[in-house]
């Protein structure tokens, strides 16, 4: 016996088959996304008195510090970069990362009440942290840019731009990219195994130590050298660093397999992320 | 006959109970280990047997059971019942909040639902920016919400507030506010529940009138969930009542609120004493029966209110009793007695009190009795309680849905003079 009519507009079933991710249905809601990334960013700064200030005041004193302690106590090398400008390519670009990770990873509990009233594709709140991130991104870029026009041309140094600062774009959606497929994977999983809450906290603070951030991949001897070339961050802060100050250990196939890494944990992450969020409430 | 806009076919939830979410990493290594090692998984075991138990001790529940209901494009669904018989699970599963464990929901055109009002309002962004950001998030885009902006305002009511962050808004504005946004919403299913607790009585009517403007006028269908049976009455098309997770009634709503009703018109059978009596004394009388024996039932306001009382006695004693009549919430509202008499052993007694018509309020009530023996000790009978139910007034001339305030509801001699 065959049915009436099937056109319906919305079925839904117990389960939902793991390739279907609903990217239309997320474009769908690119509004709420931009609203989203608005919010956060208003509503962030608002009564506070120096507000958008403080996206500077943390980077400022973060390079302070690491110039004194890596650079003059330690005196790690910086591939010949002067050290402020080096420490804040490495920070900026990492802070957007660690930032957004950190951020995505909790999806699900900081949305634990709205996703408890409506629904709308879940998705859309971690995509519109790495968004808004951008926006503080973009603030301390300023800074970075001020810094480097200092050393390129009050400061007798040897900075030079190189073409491979046309990737810039490409290198934040990277770093975005990353950020998102890690954070929506742990945020997956932490709705069922809060442990891994404690995890993320130092976890991110140990990865560090791990990518180019206070260190060039040039400095690290050729017996630890595979670590920094399995960590997909590497190629995309040297590669940074080789555009906008002429230093940075970087081939295509860095490159090349750190977007093949990201593009596998975003698809990960997503279908993870896509399993979880139809009953996460259930158990929250 | 208009086409079908839902189609809910043996849809099922099973919830875990006890600690959910308690899953720990430590626990699923050490079912991996069992699984390795080729042993049973503890956890699992633990588990699978107690799925679709029904007895109590079991770790799963199901808050709903093979549901099955059509909704018509241009009707208006009542879902009523008890706390707890379903109905908000159902429409949670409807506007996807969760997904079901069994079962389809198919469904035209988009489901919006007022599961709370207010979802998504950040207190620091003004009433403006909260009408975009929480018309988004119910799926509206950023054209349509501007295009409807000045018919939400005026709505709400916020003219002067647009600009003003709603943590500076009064409840009755913030409600107002939700509710103008959802109602603009133009979803072709519109999910309603219990907003109208909230508000003032102006905004009810309003938000009433919108929904019957929704439904009759635009040709959009609408699910309303309440406990207010006066307006699911006068509202609704149609209605299903939900017990115990399954649909217990499907039909008119008339129909529907009465069945409801009945079920509150129940009986709480465990007979106890209050811990301030002897425990010596519990077997000197017991309540045999007591019922509300009125011929239609929920009462009729103006109907007398007849209860009665079966006691047998065990001992040889004047006894008399008091009569009580306490709202659901507890509120002592009257005390009455009746004279003193002399009862013998093994003696049964019926007892009959009798309220008058025009005086009680729509809505329940309790009964209980007390026994005072010898004219002091008093032995109070709790837990036995007699609940009924004043069917409501459906008073045309008033275009009121809501219910009378106050416990009592007595008709008041009034003149009104022009000077």
């Amino acid at each position: 016996m065959s049915k009436v009519d099937e056109n319906w507009s919305l079925v839904i079933q117990p389960q939902a088959k793991w390739w279907n991710l609903q990217l239309r249905e997320i474009w769908n809601y690119r509004d709420l996304i931009l609203l989203f990334v608005k919010r956060d960013i208003v509503a962030v700064y608002k009564q506070t008195v120096l507000g958008p200030l403080w996206f500077f005041l943390s980077p400022i004193f973060t390079v302070i510090a690491y110039n004194f302690v890596f650079g003059t106590i330690a005196k790690m090398p910086t591939d010949t970069i002067p050290g402020p400008l080096f420490y804040l390519s490495g920070t900026t670009l990492w802070n957007y990362f660690s930032g957004c990770f950190t951020a995505t990873s909790n999806t699900f509990n900081t949305n634990a009440v709205i996703f408890g009233k409506v629904y709308f594709p879940r998705m859309v709140a971690p995509i519109s942290i790495i968004l808004s991130n951008l926006f503080k991104f973009a603030v301390q870029m300023l800074m970075f840019f001020a810094v480097l026009a200092y050393y390129m041309f009050a400061a007798d140094s040897n900075i030079v731009l190189t073409k491979y600062v046309l990737l810039f774009p490409l290198l934040v959606v990277m770093m975005g990219g990353l950020a998102l497929g890690v954070g929506i994977i742990l945020s997956a999983m932490t709705t069922k195994y809060r442990d891994l809450k404690n995890f993320i906290g130092f976890g991110v603070s140990l990865l560090m130590w791990i990518s180019p951030v206070i260190y060039p991949v040039s400095a690290v001897g050729s017996k630890y050298g595979w670590l920094l070339k399995l960590n997909p961050i590497s190629p995309i802060i040297e590669c940074f660093r080789l555009g906008f100050t002429g230093y940075g250990t970087v081939s295509t196939f860095d490159l090349l397999y750190s977007g093949g890494f990201i593009a596998a944990i975003l698809l990960i992450g997503a279908i993870m992320f896509h399993r979880v969020e139809r009953t996460f409430m259930d158990t929250v | 006959m208009s086409e079908t806009v839902i189609k809910v076919e043996q849809l099922s939830k099973r919830y875990r109970l006890g600690l959910v979410g308690a899953g720990t990493l430590r626990e699923d290594l050490i079912g991996l280990w069992y699984k390795l090692t080729g042993k049973e998984d503890p956890y699992l075991q633990l588990a699978e047997s107690n799925v679709q138990s029904q007895t109590s001790d079991s770790d799963y529940v199901w808050a709903l059971k093979d549901v099955n209901f059509e909704v018509r494009q241009g009707e208006v669904l009542g879902i009523i019942g008890k706390n707890g018989a379903g109905k908000s699970t159902l429409l949670k599963l409807l506007s996807r909040v969760t997904a079901p464990t069994q079962g389809t929901i198919k469904a035209k055109g988009r489901i919006a639902s007022l599961l709370e009002v207010g979802t998504g309002f950040h207190p620091e962004l003004t009433g403006k920016e909260n009408i975009f950001l929480n018309g988004a998030i119910m799926g509206m885009n950023r054209k349509e919400i501007a295009r409807k902006l000045d018919e939400i305002i005026e709505f709400a009511g916020i003219q002067r507030y647009v600009n003003t962050p709603v943590k500076r808004y009064s409840s009755g504005m913030y409600v107002r506010l939700a509710f103008a946004v959802a109602a603009h919403l133009e979803p072709e299913i519109l999910i309603v529940d219990e907003v109208l607790a909230v508000g003032d009585a102006e905004f009810q009517r309003k938000a009433l009138g919108k929904m019957q403007d929704v439904s009759s006028g635009e040709g959009r269908t609408v699910l309303f969930v309440s406990h207010n049976m006066k307006a699911v009455k006068s509202l609704c098309t149609r209605a299903i009542l939900m017990e115990h997770g399954t649909v217990a009634f499907e039909g008119s709503p008339s129909e529907a609120v009465a069945r409801y009703l009945h079920q509150n018109t129940s009986v709480h059978d465990n007979f106890e004493y209050n811990e301030g009596d002897n425990p010596e004394n519990a077997h000197e009388f017991a309540v045999l029966e007591h019922a509300c024996i009125n011929n239609s039932l929920p009462v009729k306001y103006e109907d007398d209110v007849n209860l009665e009382f079966t006691i047998r006695f065990n001992q040889e004693m004047p006894f008399h009793l008091n009569f009580h009549l306490k709202s659901l919430e507890n509120d002592h509202i009257f005390q009455t007695s009746t004279e003193p008499f002399q009862v013998t052993r093994g003696s049964k007694w019926k007892v009959s009190f009798t309220i008058p018509g025009k005086l009680l309020n729509e809505r329940s009530y309790q009964a209980s009795i007390s026994f005072v023996r010898d004219g002091s000790a008093t032995f109070n009978v709790n837990h036995r309680l007699l609940t009924f139910t004043i069917s409501e007034r459906i008073v045309e001339s008033l275009n009121w849905y809501g219910t009378t305030p106050g416990l009592l509801n007595p008709e008041i001699a009034n003149e009104v003079t022009r000077l």
